[in-house]
């Protein structure tokens, strides 16, 4: 039981405060050194090598949506989250819960595209798992994928430093929106696609430009006010961004309007935020490349909290997203 | 010497949260005050209609149909949100037709839709109900909680506990309404009025063009987003609502009744009438203790007036609607620190 709820609400796997609520419930349970680091990858040694482990189940409803699908963001959601603690991702799992009555062909398609992403990525998949289940105890087809991944060069914390920079690889939403247009018959004519793409050479590319990155994390769930909040908090320091530098696509943000979305907590799959001291912000807004922004700074004032510069200059808090956003009524 | 303050309302819950989200206050002059206004459509739905759509949920074979802001706000005894996770049939839509849809695809359930809103709102369930009809349904009902807002802004305008200066006019609304409606605000309650839009300039140069009425003691009706509003409106969308919907007085959660401020089914759609279909008994509708949204609604008082803002009532787990809607004022409040 947390607070006053007595049941597990959807609230609960948004991404906001009421999942880490949850994930710290968890935590506490198994408490050790290496899980309380809470990164998206744990990291440890095995003789002198330095591995990182990951793992990450995806129930995503529709199975298949413009940029993507659920065999794709199941190799890049482990490949992802592998990539951020800075390691390079070499072996992944495959383990499928299928809900009985499943197509073979939506099957082979999604194992298509998994080996496809997989081959893109340069992981391969080692072992794997296949369950069925009686109708109406899964939707579909659930996904499990956990990773592992060889640390290089150096590792990622979960800690900024004071005056870091940040930087973002493009622009943000898309994943949650195409998502949400795809899933809900919306209707719209859009053209938003889903971002959703392996990470692991351009964050490969900037620890190769840089050896002053303090903290990458790829804003999924929860979007990028949610890991800006995190990164505030467990650095204990603030963070400033700018809102006129936070690349939003026209479309995305037409359709966030309609709807009463705020793009900054609608979720990506195929970017990330890089922390790095500032002089190298530029050697490492290169490295990743096009469409690319430098979005904020980590202040030493108002530590542990997010503040947004607005357009028009006024500067407010960001915080991390309460409950679910709902679609407003106009 | 102190000049006088300039108080201005704004009536719509998409400027509050608009002039929130762009930190607009933080920089006016501080004898400008900006407070909020009744147009947020969840927010002034009486408690009454709440529970007896809630009551209807109960009903078996019954399915619910709603816009998302109305799923967390809280009834008498329960919400939306809850009644659906105890198992009620309750679903979000993103338009009325949606329901039409979820009606043809279940023709042994009744399906209702929970109408609620005001001139944007209303006349795209007043097509939708035009819409059933032509398709012949017959499971297909609404429950008219649609308000109209002028009567509830001249109601504001003649207060005198509530002393504005001038209203920042709905965009939306005005789209559909034109300026005629204003006139009497302008005119007869000497109020100056500009429509504006959504964008955060928008808003300021509607804010700037107010003061400029008040200091030259002008009260006039002016728009300030001329690429959505003609002085005419959307006359075939009124037209169309017209056909539908006559006007009934209505409660608003705390401005109280008034006269010819909602709407209700012609006769000759009574068919789809969901309080004619639906006869519930309603629990004694009891206002939540300490919940001070009745008078945030009227601009009387502030959510930080409040004594059980961002204690006990969150937007997770809100008191009063004013937290829940994304058009909220103590939810606009909450979100971004004003």
């Amino acid at each position: 039981m947390i607070g006053i709820d007595k049941n597990i609400t959807l609230a609960y796997g948004n991404g906001g405060r009421l999942m880490h609520e949850l994930i710290d419930m968890l935590r506490s349970k198994f408490s050790n050194k290496i899980l309380n680091e809470l990164s998206d990858a744990a990291e440890f040694k095995v003789n002198s090598t330095r591995l990182a482990f990951s793992t990450d189940s995806f129930v995503v409803k529709p199975l298949f949506f413009p940029g993507g699908d659920i065999g794709k963001l199941a190799v890049c959601g482990t490949v992802n989250d592998i990539s951020m603690k800075g390691a390079t991702p070499l072996f992944i799992s495959l383990a499928f819960i299928i809900e009985e009555g499943l197509e073979f062909s939506i099957l082979e398609r999604i194992t298509s595209s998994i080996k496809q992403s997989a081959a893109k990525a340069g992981v391969l998949v080692v072992t794997g798992d296949v369950k069925v289940v009686e109708k109406g105890a899964a939707d579909k087809i659930f996904i499990n994928t956990a990773g592992i991944g060889v640390i290089k060069k150096y590792s990622l914390g979960t800690k900024a430093k004071p005056d870091d920079v940040i930087i973002i690889n493009g622009p943000i939403a898309e994943h949650g929106m195409a998502i949400l247009n795809a899933r809900e018959n919306l209707g719209f004519l859009s053209t938003i696609k889903s971002d959703c793409r392996n990470l692991n050479f351009e964050v490969k590319r900037c620890l190769k430009a840089s050896k002053n990155i303090s903290v990458m994390r790829d804003p999924t769930r929860g979007g990028l006010a949610t890991s800006l909040n995190e990164i505030a908090y467990s650095s204990n320091l603030g963070i400033e961004v700018y809102e006129k530098s936070i690349p939003v696509r026209a479309n995305v943000r037409k359709l966030c309007d309609v709807l009463g979305f705020d793009p900054m907590y609608v979720a990506n799959e195929g970017k990330f935020i890089c922390f790095v001291k500032e002089k190298d912000a530029m050697k490492v807004k290169h490295a990743i490349g096009k469409g690319t922004r430098i979005i904020g700074k980590v202040t030493s004032s108002h530590k542990g909290e997010v503040y947004l510069k607005t357009q028009i200059g006024a500067s407010r808090i960001l915080p991390m997203l309460e409950a679910d956003q709902l679609p407003r009524i106009c | 010497m102190k000049e006088d303050k300039i108080k201005l309302m704004e009536v719509c819950g998409t400027h509050t949260m608009a002039i929130a989200r762009a930190g607009i206050k933080k920089l006016l002059p501080s004898e400008i005050e900006l407070i909020s206004g009744p147009g947020c459509p969840v927010c002034v739905t009486s408690q009454a209609d709440i529970d007896r759509a809630i009551e209807i949920s109960r009903i078996d074979n019954v399915i619910i149909t709603t816009f998302g802001d109305m799923m967390r706000v809280p009834g008498t005894k329960t919400s939306f949100e809850d009644m659906k996770r105890d198992g009620a049939d309750i679903r979000v839509v993103y338009s009325p037709l949606d329901a039409l849809t979820i009606s043809e695809d279940n023709p042994q359930k009744r399906v209702v839709f929970m109408g609620v809103g005001f001139e944007t709102t209303s006349p795209t369930v007043a097509a939708t109900i035009i819409e059933a009809r032509k398709r012949g349904l017959r499971n297909f009902f609404v429950l008219s909680n649609f308000k109209v807002l002028f009567p509830a802004l001249e109601a504001l305008a003649g207060s005198s506990k509530l002393k504005v200066d001038g209203f920042i006019c709905p965009g939306h609304v005005s789209v559909v309404t034109g300026t005629i409606p204003y006139a009497k605000i302008a005119s007869h309650y000497k109020k100056p009025c500009v429509i504006t839009g959504f964008d955060e300039i928008d808003i300021v140069k509607g804010i700037k063009r107010l003061v400029e009425q008040i200091k030259s003691h002008r009260c006039t009706t002016e728009i300030e987003y001329r690429r959505a509003v003609t002085e005419d409106g959307n006359i075939e969308a009124r037209r169309v609502l017209d056909s539908v919907f006559d006007v009934k007085d209505s409660h608003w959660r705390g401005l109280g009744m008034i006269k010819e401020s909602g709407l209700k089914l012609k006769n000759k759609y009574r068919q789809f009438d969901a309080e004619k279909e639906f006869k519930v008994k309603l629990p004694k509708a009891i206002l939540p203790k300490g919940c001070i949204c009745g008078e945030v609604l009227q601009g009387i008082k502030g959510p930080r007036d409040c004594k059980l803002f961002g204690k006990v009532c969150t937007p997770r787990k809100p008191v009063g609607p004013c937290m829940v809607s994304s058009e909220g004022t103590c939810a606009a409040y909450y979100r971004y620190g004003e």
